[in-house]
This record gives structure tokens, sequence and C-alpha cells, in this order.
């Protein structure tokens, strides 16, 4: 095992490509430089780990996190706000969640994520007739970011006026997730407050609005909140807010830029997906093992001292789950490194696995497909004009920061 | 080279399939996929295709889906002779061949037993003809009882609280008819998961409106003079009216058609060693006869090698696809069935799922959430080691504990856990019923360690 294998994985030069990291992470299955952090990298293991109750997801159950490098990317919490439910552990998390998923999701709420559908479709035809020069596409700041966004900005019932503002702010919290070595900290950190602090006191404006005077929304369904758990409390709505804001575009716009990047990478696939686009469907599940969105979940700790494969993680360590290497675990998946959409029994870590797995994931899994269907319909003869094509800092939530591409022209 | 006697098997063989329904037609499609390119016989009583049973006591119950529409997917083409609507009703082990009741005798090379289980009838014949007297196992039923709710009755009367009981009655009330549970036990569920989850169950029946009584048998149905019940008669010298009943006592396992054939069957199931192969009745395994799904009982290394029987979709599924493979295979690439036990219900729009075997527990410990919210995992003891677990509300966590089962993990669990509360610091005894009382039953049946039931009949176990 190579020395710094933890900071290979940060370091942005292995940004583009890193799993040959993964495999000899794999061969190290619990993997403990003596400071840093327990790094997990099977699927099995992970898999049961994301079963354990024994794991905690609070931060507060942390011993100390010297030697862990990524125990400080958590500014967005560091202000005023409570956590989010993705860092309670049950029962506060199960009480919230189950409160976010009334209006969301079955059983209260079967049709919300289909009764979308028209609407998404409906964005994405707007941003491809208005992708402009077909020689210079930037599918990220033209396609892949924009959409999200306006999708939740549509979900949670942010008026259409507003979005301009709550882009930028939105913009600024994302950036923040992605720490680039080159900006001024303080800097930063000074405009992630503030953008914090504006967004809330906007969420707040618009919740005091909702209680009034209620809409289909999530945010009206949240302030109102009618169910045996009662309703959150406005601090609870503001941080559930940011939580479905930022984790509800910021992974999406990279699991659409890497689905197109791979099928540029795969023609035939291309091709195939044009012809029928019921192959979305797989082929968002293939592309959520091949390259998921959320590379390693950092926030685990043990509430006891506990056993994995012969090695005792000691209580209040801090933990690393790489699901993107579970999911290129050759003891799990045949052929790991090929991308096959027709791949049966795709049983992947992308979006995490048990209490917390992702929350929107059916929105997600739909915006994919038909993001992806629609490119693959409508752009005539599409081509990389870069590969790789430049990333993001973040290692955690890894994507393209921009997909160039071209092609011969957008079909109606 | 000459052919193995498997080869021409695969090529050429006459495999035959007693009981046309989950575990015959998962077993059938293992045996294609397996390359079984011979003759396969699928041999159903019942006149339909193979359908799903557990949206009978759920989805179908409250109209959401159609009994006839409960199909079980395909996972691929059989390209079997069904042989639909007929009762196999003999079996010829030295002739290799299975007497039909149409007449027909069907000759097989390799056999597999899958006829599940039958719902356990009123004891009294006439009572239980009266028009609104229902069981619920068959598609028939299923339909019947939902037209019967749907109709509007008056009062509903469940006897028996087990699994499909509590079903039936969360049914009824979801759909706001009045019903009434008559269970023998002291509480519902308590025959497959003890008194503490019983009193839970208790509480979310009383809470949703059943009038549930426990303690109590029912000594007599009446008819009006046009033959439909009109009252039951219970033990505490009451009378209650009612216009639908349904009588749910849990199941008697599918084998009286063995009789006299030699093989290890009777009232308790078919023995069968790890790999689904049927004992015959001096205890010595067949080698061309195997057994999967409701009816069979086998040994399980996990649980001190006692045969179980177990009523578990999952087991049906899992063992007709061992029991496939073994009968395609080599003895040295035969594979044991060591399924953990595993269970799912829905009542009261609460999620229960379980897994081990919950009733050979002696103790219980509510490890994660709490009894009052009915949210929650209990762990079940035995002998110092976890034998099961049961969630309620509280799945996603029961993956971990199936593990702790399967490495027989100690018990109480040494280490805390999130969403440990105060009722969870210590076990308390599981309360299990004597089993010489009787209940509804469990699904899980511990059936003795002796291949051949005849020997050990007279030890018949909680309501067997
Ligand atoms: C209402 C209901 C709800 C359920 N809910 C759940 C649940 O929530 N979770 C769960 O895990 N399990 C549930 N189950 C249990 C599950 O359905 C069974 O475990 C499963 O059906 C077993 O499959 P099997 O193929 O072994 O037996 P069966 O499904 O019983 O099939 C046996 C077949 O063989 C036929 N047969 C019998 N004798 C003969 C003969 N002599 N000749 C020809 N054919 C014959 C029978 O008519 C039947 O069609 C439920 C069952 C019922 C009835």
């Amino acid at each position: 095992m190579s020395h710094g294998i933890l900071s290979q994985i940060l370091d942005y030069a292995n940004r583009a490509n890193p799993y040959p990291l993964y495999e000899e992470l794999r061969r190290t299955p619990v993997f403990h430089d003596g400071t840093g952090p327990y790094v997990i990298s099977t699927y099995f293991d992970i898999q049961s780990l994301l079963h354990d109750p024994r794991l905690s997801s609070d931060s507060r159950n942390l011993a100390a996190t010297a030697g862990d490098p990524l125990a400080g990317g958590e500014q967005e919490e560091a202000t005023a706000l409570p956590p989010s439910f993705l860092k309670l552990d049950p029962p506060e998390h199960d009480r919230l969640r189950r409160m976010t998923n009334r209006p969301f999701g079955p059983p209260h709420s079967p049709y919300r994520v289909d009764g979308m559908r028209g609407g998404l479709k409906d964005i994405v035809t707007g941003l491809i007739d208005n992708l402009g020069d077909t020689e210079r596409i930037d599918l990220v700041d033209q396609f892949a970011y924009p959409f999200p966004v306006t999708m939740i900005c549509q979900l949670l019932g942010v008026p259409r006026e507003d979005e301009a503002r709550f882009h930028v702010w939105a913009d600024t919290l994302a950036a923040s997730l992605d720490p680039d070595p080159d900006s001024d900290p303080a800097e930063r950190q000074r405009k992630t407050h503030d953008s914090r602090m504006e967004l809330g006191m906007y969420l707040a404006g618009l919740i005091e609005e909702r209680r009034k005077d209620p809409g289909e929304d999530m945010l009206s369904q949240l302030a109102v909140g009618h169910g045996p758990d009662d309703s959150m409390s406005t601090m609870e709505l503001l941080s559930t807010a940011a939580l479905l804001l930022i984790a509800g575009h910021e992974t999406t716009v990279n699991l659409i830029t890497n689905g197109m990047l791979t099928l540029l990478r795969n023609p035939d696939v291309l091709q195939q997906l044009r012809r029928e686009p019921g192959l979305a469907v797989p082929l968002v599940e293939e592309l959520l093992r091949f390259e998921p969105p959320v590379q390693l979940l950092p926030q685990r700790t043990p509430l006891v001292d506990i056993e994995v494969r012969g090695i005792t993680i000691p209580k209040g360590s801090s933990m690393w789950l790489i699901l993107a290497s579970g999911n290129r675990d050759p003891n799990r998946f045949e052929n790991p490194d090929r991308f096959d959409p027709h791949r049966k029994d795709v049983q992947h870590l992308g979006l995490g696995s048990g209490i917390h797995s992702c929350f929107g994931a059916p929105l997600a899994r739909l915006e994919a497909q038909l993001a992806l269907s629609e490119l693959a319909r409508r752009l005539e003869n599409p081509r990389l004009l870069e590969d790789p094509p430049p990333y993001r800092q973040n290692a955690v939530l890894r994507g393209p920061r921009h997909l160039r591409i071209a092609c011969d022209g957008i079909r109606p | 080279m000459a052919d193995s006697a498997l080869d021409q098997l695969k090529r050429s063989g006459r495999i035959v399939v007693v009981g046309a329904s989950l575990a015959g037609l998962r077993a059938a499609e293992v045996m294609r996929e397996k390359g079984f390119a011979g003759t396969l016989t699928l041999i159903g009583d019942e006149p339909h295709e193979p359908y799903d049973r557990p949206p009978l006591s759920k989805q179908v119950l409250l109209g959401k889906a159609d009994a006839e529409h409960t199909l079980l997917p395909r996972r691929r083409d059989i390209e079997a002779e069904w042989r639909l609507g007929v009762a196999a009703i003999g079996l010829d082990m030295a002739a290799r061949t299975v007497k039909l009741a149409d007449g027909d005798e069907v000759p097989y090379d390799r056999l597999l037993i899958a006829t599940g289980v039958r719902a356990r009838p009123w004891p009294n014949e006439a009572e239980g003809e009266l028009a609104g007297v229902f069981t619920l196992r068959t598609r028939e039923d299923g339909a019947g009882l939902a037209r019967a709710l749907a109709a509007g009755p008056r009062r509903v009367l469940v006897i028996g609280a087990g699994f499909t009981g509590s079903e039936i009655a969360s049914a009824c009330r979801e759909r706001g008819v009045d019903v009434t549970v008559a269970e023998r036990g002291d509480a519902p569920l308590v025959g497959a998961l003890g008194g503490v989850i019983g009193a839970v169950a208790a509480e979310l029946h009383r809470e949703n409106g059943v009038d549930l009584r426990t303690g109590i048998m029912v000594t007599g149905l009446e008819g009006d003079s046009s033959g439909r019940v009109r009252a039951a008669h219970l033990s505490d010298g009451t009378t209650l009216e009612c216009d639908v009943v349904v009588v749910s006592l849990g199941a008697q396992r599918n084998t009286e058609w063995l009789t006299g054939s030699g093989l290890g069957a009777g009232p308790r199931g078919i023995a069968c060693d790890a790999g689904c192969r049927a004992f015959d009745l001096r205890g010595i395994v067949t080698d061309d006869i195997y057994v999967a799904g409701d009816v069979a009982r086998s040994p399980h290394a996990l649980f001190g090698y006692q045969f179980l029987s177990l009523e578990h979709w999952g087991n049906a599924v899992a063992q007709a696809e061992t029991a496939a493979h073994n009968m395609l295979s080599e003895s040295t690439d035969r594979r044991p069935h060591l399924w953990v036990p595993a269970f799912w219900s829905s009542q009261f729009g609460v999620n229960i799922k379980s897994v081990g075997v919950p009733s050979m527990g002696t103790e219980i410990m509510i490890t994660q959430g709490s009894r009052a919210e009915r949210r929650f995992t209990g762990v079940y003891g035995y002998q110092g080691r976890i034998i099961g677990a049961v969630t309620f509300d509280n799945a996603r966590w029961l993956q971990f504990y199936e593990r702790q089962i399967e490495c027989t993990a100690p018990f109480p669990p040494p280490f805390t856990t999130v969403d440990r509360r105060a009722d969870g610091q210590r076990p308390i005894p599981a309360d299990f019923p004597d089993p010489s009382v009787p209940t509804h039953g469990p699904t899980i049946t511990l059936s003795g360690y002796s291949p051949a039931d005849r020997r050990i009949a007279t030890f018949t176990p909680a309501g067997h």
C-alpha cells in the first residue's frame, strides 16, 4: 500500500480517474494510516456497515477529527442552522425524514414525482432549444446545472421571479462544498455565510407566507404539516429546505454530466439510447454504479468499538465509506470497469443504502432518465471537445465542472 | 465419451413438478435456466396458472387489486406441459409415476413436490358451509371475501389473529367495516412473535377500532333460514351477530395424496435433507424426489439442525431454486438450503418483518425505537445467542440483525446502537404461550428431529 493514498484520492490531479486508486485501496479493505479515518472500500463491507445500527451519522459522536482531511468540509452546517436529517441519527432523523417524505413520496404523496414528468420535460426541452452555438456547448452551465435548480424551485414552490436570486445563493453554497485551493478561504467563507444567511432569511419569509396561504408545493406542505409527527419548527424547516436545495441539485448535475460523458465515451450505447429511450431506465442504474455522483460518505462514526474483518475500529473514529469503490468491486460485479447498461443485478451503492439512502432518488432518477434520453435523441452527432473534461475540485461530490461538446445540429 | 446419466437427464429426461404455484413455478424456471431440455410437466389442482398469494389478504381485500390479477411474473419461458385443474392423488416410488385424479399416470425421472398448504377449515363442516363463511388461501377465496367486504357487511368476525387474520381485520377497518377478532391466545401474533410483541399488536388492533377479544374461542356458528351465517357463539357465553366470518386458523399441509407411498410425508409436511431431497418413511433419503416450499420441512444448521416448516414466501422461492439446482447437479455440486427464515406482513399501516426463528426465543430485547411509538426492532435470544428479530416500521436495520443471527452472535447484544431507548436496556421474557395451549399457530414450526412424522406425531405442538 503506497503511502498517502488518501491524499492521492483527494488530490485534484487524480480527479478525472480515481478508480485505479480505489482498486489499490480495496487490497486493504479496512485501511487506516494511523491517524486518519478508517476507510472501507469493498462492496459487502460498505453494504453491511450502512445497515449497522452501531454506526452514527451524527458528528457529535466523533471523538476527534484530527487526521481526517475531509472533516473540515462541513462548514455548510457550521452556521446557525441545526443539522439536517442527513446528519442525524434515529429517532430525530426518522421523524424529520418522515415529515419531509409526507408531501414528497409514497404512501402519502404517491404521484408527486411522477406528476412532475411533464414539467421536467418542458424544462429539458426549453434548455435544449436554447443551447445556441452547437459548435461550443458547455453542457454543465447550459443544461446539467440549470435543469435541477429550476426543478427544485418548482418543487419547493419558489416563485419564478425569485429564481434568479435563488440561483446565485445556490451557486455560492454549492461552490462552498467544492473547496478550491486557489481561492482565499476567508473570503469564501464570508461569501458562503452571507449566502446562507440571505437564503435562510428568504426561505423564512417564504415559509411565513406559505403558513398563511398554503399551496400545493412542498414548502407549504412542510410548513403546515399535518400528520402524526406534527409540524417542523421553523429552524428544522430551514435546514430541511437547505438540504433539499443543495442535495437536490448538486448531485443531479453530476449524474447528468457524468452520464453524458460516459455516453460520449460509449457511442454504441448512445446510439442505442437514441433508438430506444426506454433504455434510459437501466442505463441510469448502471451509471449510478459506474460513476456515482457521491463518491464516498465521510461522515460515519461507530458508537462502540466495532470489528470489521478482524480489525477493531474504535468508538468515535471517523470512517469513510467509498461507495464508488464498492461499486467497482470485482467480488460483487463481474467486469466492474465495464459500462454495461444491460447488466443484470445492478444493486449498486450509488444512492447509499439503509436509512440514509438518497431521499431524492426517485426524482434524481427521473431527471437523469429524461435528460439523457432527450439529449441522445436531439443532439445530432454529438462529440466531446475535451477528454477528460476539467473536473470540480470536490472529491466527494465528483463531476466535471465543464463538459464542452459540439454537435451538428439540434433535432426538433 | 459416453454421456453421463446427468447429461442424459438434462437432454431428454422427464421432470414432474406437483404443485403449480410459487415454489413449483420458480423451480421450473431455474431448471430451464440450467439447461434442462427434457419434458417438464407441471401438475396443479387449481385451474389457474401460478399466482401470488400475499396480495390476497392485502391489496385484494382493499379493492386495490383484483384477485384475478395477481399472476406471478414469469422470469423466463418454461415450455412446460401444464396439467392444471387436476390433482395428483398418488405416488408410486418404485415405478416412478404420479397418479392423477383423471386417471392418468405421469412417469418421471425426477419429481419435485411443492404442494404447499391449505387453509385449516372450520371444524364443524355444516357450519363451515354457511354462506358468508370464508377461509383465505386461494384466488377464489380472495375474490369472494373481497366481494363480501365491498358489499358493506354489518359486522365481520375473524377467527384467529395470526398474520392472515390480522391483515384481514386491518383491511376491514381500512374499508370502514366493523370487525371483531376472536383469538384463543392472549394476543394477536402471539404464536409467531410472543406476548411482548403480541401486546403491541393488540394495541394496534384496538386503536384502529377492531373489537379484539382474546382468550376466547368461537364455539359455534349459526345460520339463518336461507343458510347465511348470522351469528357466532363464543366461549364466554355471549353471542355475536355477524354476516361475514373468516376462519383464519392456520394451515394444513397438502400431503394426504402421499399416504401409503412410503415417502416421509405426514400432517407436518414432507421431511427432506438440507439439499431438499425427500426422506422416505424409514428416514432414508431418496435420490429422485425433491421437496420445496410450504410443504417441506428441512433441517437447518443455524437452528440446531432442527426440522423447520416455514410458511414464508421467500423460503418457497429460495428452496425451489436450491431444489431445482440440486435436481440437475452431480452430488458434489449440490447446495444446501441455508436460507435464514424471513417474513413480512403489513397491517394497520405498519410494516412488520421478521428474520430467524423468533418463536424459538425465550427472551426479547427492544434494541431500537420504542413499542409505544410502534416503531422498533426487537431481538430474540435463545440460550445466550441471537435467534431471531422483528421490526415494526424499522425494516432497514433488519439486515444487520440477520447477520447477527447467521454468526450466532451473543444475546443480549453487548453493544449499544442508535435509537436505543430506556425500555431497551435489558432483555425481558419473550412470553411465548405454552405450546400445549393452541393458538392460531406461528408461520414457522419446529417439527422435531425425526424424518418420519409418524413416530413423533404424538408430540404435535401448537395448532398442528
Ligand atoms: C393470504 C395469504 C397471505 C400471505 N402473506 C404472506 C406474506 O405477507 N409474507 C410471506 O412471507 N408469506 C405470505 N404468505 C405465504 C406464502 O404465500 C406462501 O409461503 C407461498 O405461497 C408458498 O408457496 P408454495 O408454492 O410452497 O405453496 P402454495 O402457494 O400453497 O402452492 C401449492 C400449490 O399446490 C397445489 N396442490 C396441493 N395439493 C396438490 C395435489 N395433490 N396435486 C396438485 N396440486 C396440488 C395447491 O392447490 C397450490 O396451488 C401468505 C399466504 C396467504 C395465503
